[in-house]
């Protein structure tokens, strides 16, 4: 998966069939993967800001202009913007086929053996494991704010919720010290155990390097032709 | 006697309810509490009783049947009155305190109710001496005992002036001095009351009448002392009274 989006990402731009080819090859997957569509749309939201970035690029970047529905647009930050909507959708795709389809451990294990210094693996698996508790304790505040009448109504509940969001905070920060104090009386020292699982076996391999052998199939066709 | 005549401040008839998932949580419920009424919830963990208590300031509206508060419907219309006629006091008092002083979260339910300047500040002190706590309005909840948050937790329900009080576990999580101090401070409070709990003394000690919640419905509603004089009826439905615990008889006829 990382290698795939590497190859996108290191595919010159300008070569706009070849990133609808990657993008197919995604939906592919995608498709063969069974993922419910709406699952996948709600989580693509994350790269709203990106979007937004990349519809900007060409009215702010200097250049030659191009005439585009009459509008005068920089060539260069059209090319960019593009580039980067494309990228951006497929990284986020494939993060999201990735996240749907691996066991959250299997992928920290497998962050450990691509030798991501282990702090970092340990920090993702300790959200991982924490993320639905403190989902669990937003909600119950939340509904102890409602029994007291409160209604959340547009800008005028700002303040109210940014005072839950930092007793939150500050609950969690507090939850996360009486964990490390739970650990230290366990015989923690500052090392977790690693997250072993099988090796993969070939066949996984296989199935593994699908997606950026396809990637790169695609990309020497387009220079070839080119 | 007036009792029988009068409108029932809290009146559950025939709740049922499923969550979104598909378990069913309550099974048809009766209940009704009159003004003055001070009424214990008691049932197994997983009976019901928390999602009984979230139908009751309509958090949660029922799939059957309905809840009506001094004669008003519990439905999305109307959450606004209700939420301020139903004051609910969560289990763990971490999760209703959330402001950075004890007054500011005093204060949160009654401005909710549109109450501002002196009348905000009357309300907030009047709740924190019911309670004891006048003394650490200026102090940040989580510099608190458990025993005193919990405290404030109920002035944070009082301060919106309710005709019912509703309580989680009141009892739960507080060292015996504590779980006196709140004993004492909701017996001297004038106000019609149920109280969820699973523990059988404070029950005894606080209301005259109990009801039990098993498997979502109601199984038994009478006079707390007969109720739990009733050994074979508690022990059917996972409640038992303390080691060592003996009914004192002299507290037959309260």
């Amino acid at each position: 998966m990382l290698l795939f989006v590497l190859l996108v990402v290191l595919t010159p731009l300008g070569n706009w069939w070849l990133f609808i080819t990657y993008l197919l090859i995604i939906f592919t997957v995608i498709l063969i993967a069974k993922l419910p569509p709406l699952t996948v749309i709600r989580r693509m939201v994350i790269e709203v800001p990106f979007v937004i970035f990349a519809v900007l690029m060409p009215f702010f970047s200097a250049g030659p202009y191009v005439s585009v529905l009459g509008m005068q647009l920089s060539e260069a930050g059209l090319t960019a913007g593009i580039g980067l909507l494309f990228k951006g959708t497929i990284g986020v795709l494939s993060s999201i086929t990735l996240a749907s389809t691996t066991p959250m451990r299997e992928v920290l294990s497998g962050l450990s053996r691509l030798k991501v210094p282990n702090m970092l693996v340990e920090i993702a698996a300790f959200m991982v494991r924490y993320v639905d508790v403190v989902v669990d304790e937003m909600r119950r505040m939340r509904i102890a704010r409602q029994s007291r009448g409160y209604f959340e109504t547009g800008i005028r509940s700002w303040p109210v919720i940014a005072k839950a969001a930092g007793a939150l905070f500050i609950r969690a920060y507090e939850r996360g010290e009486r964990v490390h104090l739970a650990m230290l009386s366990r015989g923690y020292q500052g090392k977790m155990p690693s997250y072993q699982i099988a090796i993969a076996t070939n066949q996984q391999w296989l199935v593994g390097m699908i997606l950026p052998i396809s990637a790169v199939v695609v990309l020497i066709l387009g220079w070839r032709i080119s | 006697m007036e009792n029988f005549v009068s409108e029932p401040v809290l009146e559950i008839s025939g709740v049922a309810y499923a969550y979104p998932d598909g378990h069913q949580a309550l099974f048809g419920v009766d209940l009704h509490v009159h003004r003055g009424e001070k009424i214990a919830l008691l049932g197994p963990n997983g009976a019901g009783k928390t999602t009984l208590v979230l139908h009751i300031n309509g958090i949660l509206l029922p799939g059957a049947g309905s809840v009506r508060i001094t004669g008003m419907e519990v439905k999305t219309e109307n959450l606004k009155q209700i939420r301020s006629k139903v004051g609910v006091v969560f289990q763990d008092p971490d999760d209703q305190l959330f402001m950075p002083t004890v007054r500011d979260d005093v204060a949160f339910g009654p401005n909710n109710m549109g109450i501002t300047g002196e009348e905000l500040d009357d309300r907030v002190n009047q709740a924190l001496t019911a309670v004891g706590m006048q003394a650490f309005a200026d102090r940040a909840p989580q510099h608190l005992s458990f025993g005193q948050r919990r405290r404030v937790a109920i002035a944070t329900v009082l301060a919106m002036q309710p005709e019912i009080l509703v309580l989680d576990e009141p009892s739960s999580n507080l060292d015996p001095a504590a779980r006196r101090e709140i004993a004492e401070i909701l017996n001297e409070l004038d106000i019609t009351m149920l109280m969820v709990t699973h523990d059988l003394p404070y029950a005894l000690e606080l209301c005259q009448r109990s009801v039990i919640l098993s498997a979502g419905t109601i199984v038994a509603d009478r006079n707390t002392y007969d109720l739990l004089a009733d050994e074979e009826l508690i022990k059917q439905h996972r409640l038992e009274l303390p080691f060592g615990f003996k009914l004192d008889p002299s507290l037959a006829k309260k």
